[in-house]
């Protein structure tokens, strides 16, 4: 198998891992939408949390992209 | 891409003034001008650009405030300062033409490995030897330490890691996305509208990214020196 093949083939296995964060946020986002909705008061102290959770959870998806571009691009 | 506006040359190290550091310099002379002019009058009823300086301000002084404690008035300065840079960089950015300087890692990991040595060095100067105890939870069973010790330990050296890494995939994937759709609009030719729609749609998404990343940045930022002021 030629190299450029190979690459190819990593990325897109490597591109798999996003799935999992598809998953973690939309538990998030689930999450934070029953919770204000139970407690429509507590919307401003959760509201930055869920963002924060958010933010870090993308993170996750984007080390596996990033180490799908690494495979394709730069090895 | 980076370009060379003014080239500069010590010996064989490369100091030129690139794009990115042009796009830098007009962050910090647009924060310095939004804080020193907006606050210059000081009326008790604020105009519209001393609200927007005051409602930075008070943004950042609630977050450290609020995870840092009472102590945490000493590093307002540094969290106000990492949060307006990143914040302007993020949004200096989304002007068509420009350059988005922290969706480079090395710019990025600046960032965070100075964040981290910070965090490390104020724990070393408040607790001594005592910051080894930080890598053994309280109330974990002792025969557990063998395990759990290298895992946190490893966990803590991933902070500086993780921190370049988000802020920078972040910029990095949302620009690269967008020229990927632009790309499309012009191979489809007439049905060219389709990529234009998702772009203006990614566009959106990419303004909220930029505050919420550079929102995520301070806010770990001050939860790492909660952990360094704080249950060491």
């Amino acid at each position: 198998m030629d190299p450029t093949s190979a690459k190819m083939i990593g990325a897109g296995l490597a591109a798999i891992g996003v799935a999992g964060a598809g998953v973690g946020i939309g538990n998030i986002f689930g999450s934070l939408v029953s919770s204000i909705a139970r407690n429509p008061a507590a919307r401003d102290q959760v509201f930055g949390i869920g963002m924060l959770g958010f933010a870090l959870t993308e993170a996750v998806a984007l080390y596996a992209l990033l180490i799908a571009f690494l495979v394709l691009y730069a090895v | 891409m980076i370009e060379r506006i003014v080239p500069l040359h010590i010996g064989s190290v490369d100091i030129s003034y690139t794009n990115s550091a042009l796009l830098m310099t007009i962050a910090v002379v647009l924060i310095t001008l939004l804080l020193m002019v907006g606050t210059r009058r000081r009326a008790l009823v604020p105009s519209r650009l001393q609200s927007v300086a005051e409602l930075a301000y008070e943004f950042i002084a609630g977050m450290v405030d609020e995870n840092i404690g009472h102590e945490g008035i000493e590093y307002f300065p540094l969290v106000f300062s990492i949060f307006m840079f990143v914040l302007f960089g993020n949004v200096l950015g989304l002007i068509p033409y420009s350059f988005t300087f922290t969706s480079h890692i090395i710019v990025t990991f600046a960032l965070a490995l100075f964040v981290f040595l910070l965090v490390t060095l104020v724990a070393f100067a408040r607790h001594g030897i005592h910051f080894f105890g930080f890598f053994f939870p309280p109330g974990a069973p002792v025969f557990m330490a063998p395990i759990l010790v290298p895992i946190e330990i490893v966990s803590y050296l991933s902070r500086p890691v993780s921190l370049s890494i988000r802020l920078f995939a972040n910029m990095m994937a949302g620009h690269t996305m967008m020229a990927v759709f632009a790309g499309f609009t012009i191979t489809l030719g007439l049905f060219g509208f389709f990529p234009i729609l998702i772009n203006v749609a990614l566009f959106a998404l990419e303004v909220i990214v930029t505050a919420l990343q550079a929102y995520v940045f301070t806010i770990l930022t001050c939860l790492y020196l909660r952990d360094a002021v704080h249950l060491h």
